[in-house]
């Protein structure tokens, strides 16, 4: 107890070494004098010497880390090198047990201390920045961790649902490939099959991912945000490629992510260069600081480019395409439909649900922390995002036939309402966003669940023909889908319409009712296809060799439980989960 | 804390809904009774509304306000004024007679049954559901909540148009299962476009008065404490009327409803015309002209106009249709017509005429249209052509049918009567043209009903219709209080006016409008 709250303490002091103490200078001066020329050179002059003096030029301080602060993250990373040690050293038939009930406790665990640190204030009154300068722990941090958890929590026991496919040669299979290494449709892979192989990696990889996810929305310098992007991509890449069935067009999907995400990480690294060109920091609060023209340059071998706006507009516009990616708006959305249809639906909800979190969480921060001042520069580019986003999601939707592929599109269509909320640029803005992850995240898990459950002979039946008069024969399973349909389409008493209705509320508040216009137009055109799939299911008349729906473990069971209980108490009763978001609506800075 | 009774009016029917829904798949008759006392115990409760309410009292009675999402500025706030009430009366008496109307609309043979697909009990339930929300809806005095019930209605509607279809119909099967899926598709595109356009106004009276009580945001703007920029209020009227237009409906907004009410089924196209629809011209009266006042008097031209073209246009239609439930759908229309006008003539008589024409209407439809679905059952079709001479072979559907036929063309003697004309008298009071082009509307609907009538019920018998058999005791008791209150209400409106009046008086006061002098008196 005492550890944790003497490290809390020291926490603004190490902040304030580095940060703080160049506007402080700056303020003084400004207080003092008037703005002219004169007292600007002096603020300057007194910034510099303050920066000198407090800076240690050979030595390079112990870092000090708030190992308490950090518990969430730490959690998740040590479960995960554990599960590692687990895959080595664990007989073949406990793997599956151990990796699960490994996987649960830590994430329950680390969703316990997001608790506790909400609990002791720090999403309020004690946020601050933790492990110099590099994490900050805050109100959207903590929500977000918070969401990113619970939503991993569900989303990994569909990973672990065994019961979907018959069992092969006697053992029970999952949704992932016997031995992913074996080249699809080779003698080692039947070997492998018949052996009884499972790819239980997949659980420290999800743990590894979930970690970078932690740590994106919470990243306070750029490279840490770069960090947390590649050890969050890298498990995904290859989540995608393990699918037990369509190997090739899983290995295909992985590929393509891959490809697409190296690429835009390679922007977002270029973009971190030209943005510490600018500033002479990575740091979030010194370009942001540099940004309003309160702090000095201070490094003379940067004199030439500091402050210079080109490379701020273009180091930003990359960065920002880096994240763009990551949400799937458009024009950075392409891999998605391809990703979402190829990887194992497990994964896909995972993916679709954590990812888009922690990317928005990003964004808000680097949008809210960093560029405050400069709002009406990327202002009109994130309408233009957004609008079209909105639009080329509904629209393209329409013309889907494959479930996982229309999802994907309706993905890309909800990242455009929640880049309505991110433009309002209010802390109403902040906290609808928030509220938008939670209610979607939940949403495209359990319908994701609910689509393991449809199949035929050939694994999942995707197709949308094949959906057809399902109501008839499975009522209960095609009821709940009806509800995540209606919850993407934003009808009343569900989770999606609160969630719409918070953004747009936020985005009209913020001035931008032409997105609120947009937002309705697109909305009514994406009601048209998640009807399509209600008078599909309930209006038609079952195919003779249709698919059955498969009986799940509790596991699925839970996960669409949890996501159909957390839609209808979000529509009902939202009022404690807006507060919620509400009081996490701050950035620190 | 006094005993919650709006509350109660809702909760009743959706709690109805769910144990409905819950019967097992192998006692669908239990099922059915059960809904049916549901929806007479809400009558009950209805009647207790209605006799609770004081006409003279306060505007909004019987109030409830609870906390809900604060967040949002949002109360669940209920309250009801003599419109409401009437309302709520129409609803809760209409929804028994439905049931009872439909009572082997939704059984399918037993061949089709599974143990999990129970359609009969769905069928009651979704029909409860929307009783339940569509009372609600007359009582919310947040506009949020109104909205929310105003959009989730659409759903148990939805599943009732296109999972429930009419069996008279000409083609196959599958043709049928088209027609329908398309009939309920189009009902949930027109109903879901115009709800996300009224979404996008809702969210912008929140930007302009950052909450949503209706009584609080007139207070509000009458006080001054609340200006809107005129453009402001314009284009928060329009996204409102929009959707109200679409649901009531209005010309150009109609095509959804003769498609919905024509393959629906008959108790289901009663619950659509007589009930779900009137949430629309219900919430033009207490939405749209109180809270936009000054924007309602600009649109009101404009609005006159569609309403006029409604009343001619459907009543047109109507001559032309070869279909019955096609025919009585534009009949709704041209009625529908005549409602907007009563509204936005913007005299007193105008709108208590509109009220007890929602109502009016709401009873005659009825008869006509259940009366219509029991032919049609019996005969296996829905083509007039293809009927002739039923009254010979069952007199008394043919005298019941008659009588819903009058009612429909406001004989005078029949409820429907007095509210046309009450409409017509408060819309040449400012409008004198507009009452001269209305008029034509009631020369065309005796040329519709009296010709369907005609075509129909008179001449040699035809052969299919020999076996036609006369209406059951179930159905002849559906029909036969409903044409006892058309009489009643025919020779004897006041309990209905008395409770309007008052109502239509705050409305007039809010929008700012007197009723015009009579031109005869200014010209002595």
């Amino acid at each position: 107890m005492s550890a944790w709250s003497g490290s809390a303490l020291s926490a603004p002091g190490v902040h304030s070494l580095w940060t703080e103490s160049a506007p402080g200078g700056t303020a003084d001066a400004a207080a003092h004098g008037a703005a002219s020329g004169a007292a600007h050179e002096a603020a300057h002059a007194v910034a510099r010497m303050t920066l000198a003096a407090a800076r240690p030029v050979e030595r390079i301080p112990t870092p000090k880390i708030e190992y308490a602060q950090l518990a969430p993250v730490l959690i998740v990373l040590g479960a995960a090198v554990i599960a590692v040690l687990l895959e080595a050293f664990v007989p073949r038939r406990f793997r599956h047990y151990a990796q699960l009930f490994l996987t649960v406790v830590a994430l329950a665990a680390a969703f316990a201390a997001v608790v506790g640190l909400a609990a002791g204030g720090h999403a309020t009154t004690r946020a601050g920045i933790a492990a110099m300068g590099a994490v900050a722990v805050d109100g959207p941090a903590l929500f977000l961790q918070g969401t990113i958890l619970l939503a991993s929590l569900v989303a990994v026991f569909t990973f672990a649902e065994r019961r979907l496919d018959p069992a092969d040669h006697g053992h029970r299979v999952d949704s992932f490939a016997a031995e992913a290494a074996a080249v699809p449709g080779s003698e080692q892979e039947k070997a492998a099959v018949r052996a009884g192989f499972t790819t239980t990696e997949v659980f420290p990889l999800a743990l590894f991912a979930v970690a970078g996810m932690l740590v994106f929305p919470a990243a306070n310098d750029l490279l840490t945000l770069f960090i947390a992007l590649e050890v969050f991509s890298l498990p995904l890449y290859l989540l995608c490629a393990v699918a037990r069935r369509k190997r090739l067009m899983s290995q295909e999907a992985a590929v393509k992510y891959f490809l697409l995400g190296a690429f835009s990480s390679a922007f977002l690294l270029f973009g971190i260069a030209l943005l510490y060109g600018y500033a002479g920091s990575v740091s979030y609060g010194r370009i942001a600081d540099v940004v309003d023209g309160s702090a000095a340059p201070v490094d003379p071998a940067l004199a030439s480019t500091m402050g210079n706006d080109a490379l701020l507009l273009i180091g930003f516009a990359l960065v920002l395409m880096g994240l763009l990616f990551k949400v799937g708006a458009v024009p950075f959305h392409m891999w998605t439909p391809d990703v979402y249809q190829g990887a194992p639906t497990p994964v896909t909800g995972f993916m679709a649900a954590a990812t888009k979190v922690a990317a928005f969480g990003a964004l808000l921060r680097l949008l809210y922390v960093v560029l405050p001042g400069l709002r009406w520069d990327w202002r009109p580019v994130m309408w233009g995002v957004a609008i079209v986003t909105m639009l080329a999601g509904a629209v393209v939707a329409i013309t889907q036939t494959d479930i996982k592929r229309l999802l994907a599109y309706s993905s890309i269509a909800h990242a455009g309402f929640i880049l309505a909320g991110v433009v309002a640029a209010t802390p109403s803005g902040v906290s609808s966003v928030l509220f938008y992850l939670a209610a979607y995240s939940f949403v495209t898990i359990g319908a994701f669940a609910v689509v393991t459950l449809v199949r035929d002979a050939g694994g999942e039946a995707t197709h949308l023909a094949k959906w057809a008069g399902l109501g008839r024969r499975s009522p209960l399973v095609a009821a709940v889908f009806g509800v995540f349909l209606l919850a993407f389409a934003g009808i009343p008493l569900t989770s999606g319409f609160t969630g719409k209705f918070a953004v747009f509320k936020a985005a009209a508040e913020g001035g931008a009712g032409v997105l609120v216009v947009v937002g309705v137009i697109s909305s009514a055109i994406a009601a048209f296809f998640y009807i399509r799939v209600i008078v599909l299911m309930f209006f038609s008349e079952p195919q003779a060799d249709g698919p059955t729906v498969a009986v799940p473990s509790p596991l699925t069971m839970t996960t669409i439980g949890v996501g159909v209980a957390v839609t209808l108490v979000l529509g009902l009763a939202p009022q404690y989960f807006l507060d919620l978001a509400g009081q996490a609506g701050v950035f620190v800075r | 804390m006094s005993f919650p009774l709006l509350t109660a009016t809702a909760v009743l029917p959706a709690a109805g809904a769910v144990l409905t829904a819950a019967v097992p798949a192998g006692r669908r008759t239990a099922a059915k009774w059960l809904a049916l006392l549901v929806s007479l115990g809400t009558l009950v409760l209805a009647a207790v509304v209605t006799v609770r309410f004081e006409p003279g009292g306060a505007r909004y009675q019987l109030t409830e306000s609870h906390a809900w999402i604060a967040d949002f500025g949002v109360r669940y706030e209920l309250g009801v004024d003599g419109i409401g009430v009437a309302l709520i009366a129409l609803t809760a008496l209409l929804i028994p007679f439905i049931v009872a109307a439909g009572w082997n609309d939704a059984d399918e043979p037993a061949a089709t049954a599974t143990r999990r697909w129970r359609p009969t009990q769905g069928f009651f339930a979704l029909i409860l559901m929307v009783e339940a929300m569509v009372i609600l809806s007359f009582e919310a005095t947040d506009v949020f909540l109104f909205y929310l019930l105003f959009e989730a209605m659409l759903i148990p509607m939805y599943f009732l148009i296109g999972g429930f279809g009419d069996r008279a119909h000409a083609g196959s099967d599958e043709h049928a299962a088209a027609q329908r899926s398309y009939a309920a598709v189009k009902f949930l595109l027109y109903n879901l476009i115009g709800g996300l356009i009224m979404l996008a106004a809702v969210v912008g009276l929140y930007a302009v008065a950052g909450n949503f009580s209706l009584p609080g945001i007139v207070e509000a703007r009458a006080s001054g404490d609340l200006t809107m920029a005129t453009s402001t209020e314009r284009l928060l009227f329009l996204g409102f009327f929009f959707a109200f237009a679409v649901k009531a409906p209005l010309w150009p907004l109609h095509t959804w409803l003769p498609n919905a009410m024509g393959e629906a089924t008959a108790p289901v196209a009663v619950l659509i015309t007589a009930v779900v629809d009137k949430v629309g011209t219900f919430a033009m009266l207490r939405f749209c002209l109180q809270l936009f006042p000054e924007a309602s008097r600009w649109a009101t031209p404009v609005i006159v106009v569609l309403a006029l073209v409604s009343i001619v246009y459907g009543a047109l239609l109507a001559v032309g249709q070869r279909d019955i439930k096609r025919l009585v759908a534009y009949a709704s229309i041209s009625h529908f017509g005549f409602i907007v006008l009563g509204i936005f003539a913007m005299t007193s008589q105008g709108q208590s005429g509109a009220t007890l024409y929602m109502v009016n209407h709401g009873i005659s439809t009825a008869v006509l249209m259940l009366v219509a679905g029991f032919l049609i059952s019996r005969r296996g079709s829905r083509l007039i052509a293809d009927y002739g001479g039923v009254q010979k072979v069952a007199p008394v559907l043919a005298g019941t049918f008659l009588i819903g036929s009058l009612a429909t063309l406001s004989l005078p003697g029949l409820a429907p009567f007095v509210s046309e004309f009450l409409v017509l008298v408060g819309t040449f009071a400012r409008y004198p043209a507009a009452g001269i082009v209305a008029t034509t509307g009631i020369v065309l609907a005796a040329l519709y009903t009296l010709v369907l009538y005609q075509r129909t019920m008179t001449g040699p018998v035809k052969e299919d219709v020999r076996a036609v058999k006369d209406l059951r005791p179930r159905e002849l008791l559906v029909v036969a209080p409903l044409i006892a209150l058309l009489f009643f209400l025919g020779v004897f409106p006041k309990p209905l006016t008395e409770i309007v009046d008052p109502a239509v008086r705050h409305t007039m006061s809010d929008v700012k409008q007197q009723d015009p002098r009579p031109e005869v008196e200014a010209a002595k």
